[in-house]
């Protein structure tokens, strides 16, 4: 278990910020959840933790920089999800999650014996044994979803980031994604970062929500802090109701907004 | 049925070595049999099915009269074989270099000299058949493959500087459209070489179109050290080349170092492409064919394409060769108007039936 600590990380493109000097510390087998209209910021503090973006400030696990390490160390301390994986057709869900042992492969070298035994436990584990030998591109939506997380677990990193996990699924497979991901926490004691845009999903799975808008933070703790009505209408430009039924903080949109365009704010 | 964890490993192993084992074994006899073909085939010598023969006959501890006379011999040992020979590493080269380009930059559609191998060659080959023309008389060396090889790796390294200065190496794409401009610059300017030199056009069209008559044992020594180490650090990128398959932004955050191992594998295909354009001329289309008909039969995994692409590639340069030699015997057809005319349409097939992806 890692604990993961941003302190005074900004991102920009060019000229645009897309992300305040952001500071907070993710404890050791917490799961964040990133909310915040588009634009907001939680896809670059993503990045910037993967090393995908130039960032200032300091991220660092369980006190090691992470811009300290080759980028081989960096991937096994940090495994990343991106929003659209790129997803060979015709390669086998097998081969695929394999790859999440790189890190550990050398330079030269070739997966050992023990790389494929700890694919095999993910695959099992996940229940992915039928789609072992199959192709990825005669998988559906979900299953391919699996399959990369699979890949995400295989790389055996404790800290787990996941930007719109659950984005291009229907509301079934976003609920198996999501138990996948808490399942896969509990079995291995994974720090979870993740940006989300199901508001409902997010409170239900996350343990924290930390709302951004504009790359800063505008809010962050239990959902039924973050998530109000009255936040809710200012950050996104909506119109929601929103409810707590046994615990869980369900967001409703409600019609008739009188809000202005929602991407107003973004100068578009 | 659910392969239980502990099948799934033995499975797996047990069913990819077999299928490598099966494709290994037929490249190798594909290739086996084009050198025979190569070896046989000829205007002049013995009869066809007395070389292989001959080649039995030339093992240790074989002996036994195989109707080929010693002038004969010389024929296919002198004449054919470097020409076999020639042909194999060029054709072997240029397909694993195809390959690996094609998997550097995730893009079907290119080929070895996408980074201006082949345009710095022939820019290369021109300047020597011109200006060096003079010199080249009185040297004990030939000058053009020389000129050609030294060219084409100018080219390719002002390729990479322009691609980087505007961030190519990362992203791969730049890195294309500099070639491009690059590309252009230089055929540019061998036009304008050729236009005021145009009693020099056929000789160097001769060249451009490739050609793998005259090959001597010594192009075969010039260039197998170049094929060699090139093959050699290919081969040892193919798992590299596996994760590029899923794009710079996951490869990156598996732990690759993108920019650099694509600038290495980069250096090495180009290399090695170098060496061989600088002695066969501009063989076309066998480094983007060949690589897709191995990925459409044997599968798209770089592991077993690389190895693949390498022999298949040989024997179809080999045959290429063939048919150059034999279709208007005594002529010979130029081999790079050969591979075109098959690659062409298949070329036209592909565009037509794949998904072009950056």
């Amino acid at each position: 278990m890692s604990a993961v600590s941003f302190d005074d990380v900004d991102v920009r493109y060019g000229k645009r910020r897309a992300l305040a000097p952001f500071t907070d510390r993710v404890e050791s087998g917490e799961w964040v959840g990133l909310i915040g209209p588009n634009g907001a910021g939680k896809s670059s503090l993503l990045r910037a933790a993967a090393g995908l973006v130039k960032s200032n400030g300091s991220i660092s696990v369980d006190g090691v920089s992470l811009a300290t390490l080759h980028t081989r160390e960096r991937a096994a301390l940090v495994a990343y999800v991106p929003q659209d994986p790129l997803i060979p057709d015709d390669m086998t869900a097998f081969d695929y999650v394999l790859l999440g042992r790189t890190p550990y492969v050398s330079y030269f070298g070739s997966e050992t014996a023990h790389d494929r035994d700890i694919v095999c436990d993910v695959i099992d584990r996940l229940r992915l044994g039928d789609f072992a030998p199959r192709h990825l591109g005669s998988l559906s939506g979900g299953e391919r979803q699996r399959v990369v997380l699979a890949r995400a677990l295989a790389q055996e990193a404790p800290v787990v980031l996941l930007d719109e996990p659950t984005s291009a699924l229907d509301i079934g497979h976003q609920q198996q994604a999501m138990e996948l991901v808490s399942e896969m926490r509990a079995h291995s004691g994974l720090t979870v970062i993740s940006a989300m845009h199901d508001l409902t999903l997010a409170g239900t799975y996350t343990d924290r929500l930390v709302m951004l808008d504009e790359g800063a933070v505008v809010s962050s703790g239990a959902a039924a802090d973050v998530l109000t009505a009255d936040r809710l209408g200012d950050v996104f430009q909506v119109n929601v109701t929103v409810e707590v039924d046994d615990g869980t903080v369900i967001v409703v949109p409600r019609r008739g907004s009188s809000t202005p365009d929602p991407d107003a704010h973004l100068g578009k | 049925m659910t392969i239980g964890a502990d099948q799934l490993p033995a499975a797996e192993a047990a069913r990819t070595t077999a299928s490598n084992a099966v494709w290994y074994a037929a490249s190798a006899g594909v290739l086996v049999v084009a050198v025979l073909i190569g070896a046989s085939i000829g205007p002049a010598g013995p009869p066809w099915w007395q070389v292989p023969l001959e080649l039995v006959n030339r093992l240790p501890l074989i002996s036994f009269d195989s109707g080929v006379s010693d002038a004969e011999w010389n024929i296919v040992w002198r004449i054919r074989m470097p020409r076999v020979v020639l042909g194999g590493l060029v054709g072997g080269m240029l397909s694993i270099a195809g390959a690996s380009y094609q998997g550097v930059f995730r893009n079907p559609l290119v080929d070895p000299y996408l980074l201006g191998a082949a345009a710095g060659a022939g820019l290369g080959a021109t300047l020597a058949l011109t200006s060096g023309r003079d010199i080249t008389t009185s040297l004990p060396i030939d000058l053009v493959p020389m000129a050609a090889f030294v060219v084409a790796l100018l080219t390719v390294s002002v390729t990479y500087a322009v691609g980087a200065s505007f961030g190519g190496t990362r992203s791969g794409v730049t890195l294309i459209l500099a070639g491009v401009a690059v590309v252009s610059f230089a055929t540019a300017l061998q036009t304008l070489i050729l236009q005021r030199n145009l009693e020099l056009v056929r000789e160097v069209f001769q060249w451009i179109l490739g050609r793998l008559s005259g090959a001597t044992w010594a192009d075969v020594r010039l260039i197998i050290p170049y094929v060699v180490v090139s093959c050699i650090v290919l081969m040892l990128h193919r798992r590299h080349l596996d994760v590029f398959r899923v794009g710079d932004v996951e490869a990156a955050t598996l732990g690759v170092s993108v920019a650099r191992t694509r600038l290495v594998i980069v250096i090495a295909a180009t290399f090695g492409t170098a060496a061989v354009v600088s002695v066969s001329g501009l063989i076309g289309f066998v480094g983007l064919v060949v690589p897709h008909v191995v990925r459409l039969v044997a599968g798209a995994g770089y592991r077993r394409l690389l190895p693949l692409s390498l022999m298949f590639g040989a024997a179809f340069l080999i045959l290429a060769d063939v048919i150059g030699r034999t279709i208007s015997s005594p002529a010979e057809t130029p081999i790079g108007v050969v591979t075109a005319l098959i690659g062409a349409p298949f070329f036209i097939y592909l565009l037509r039936t794949r998904k072009v992806t950056l």
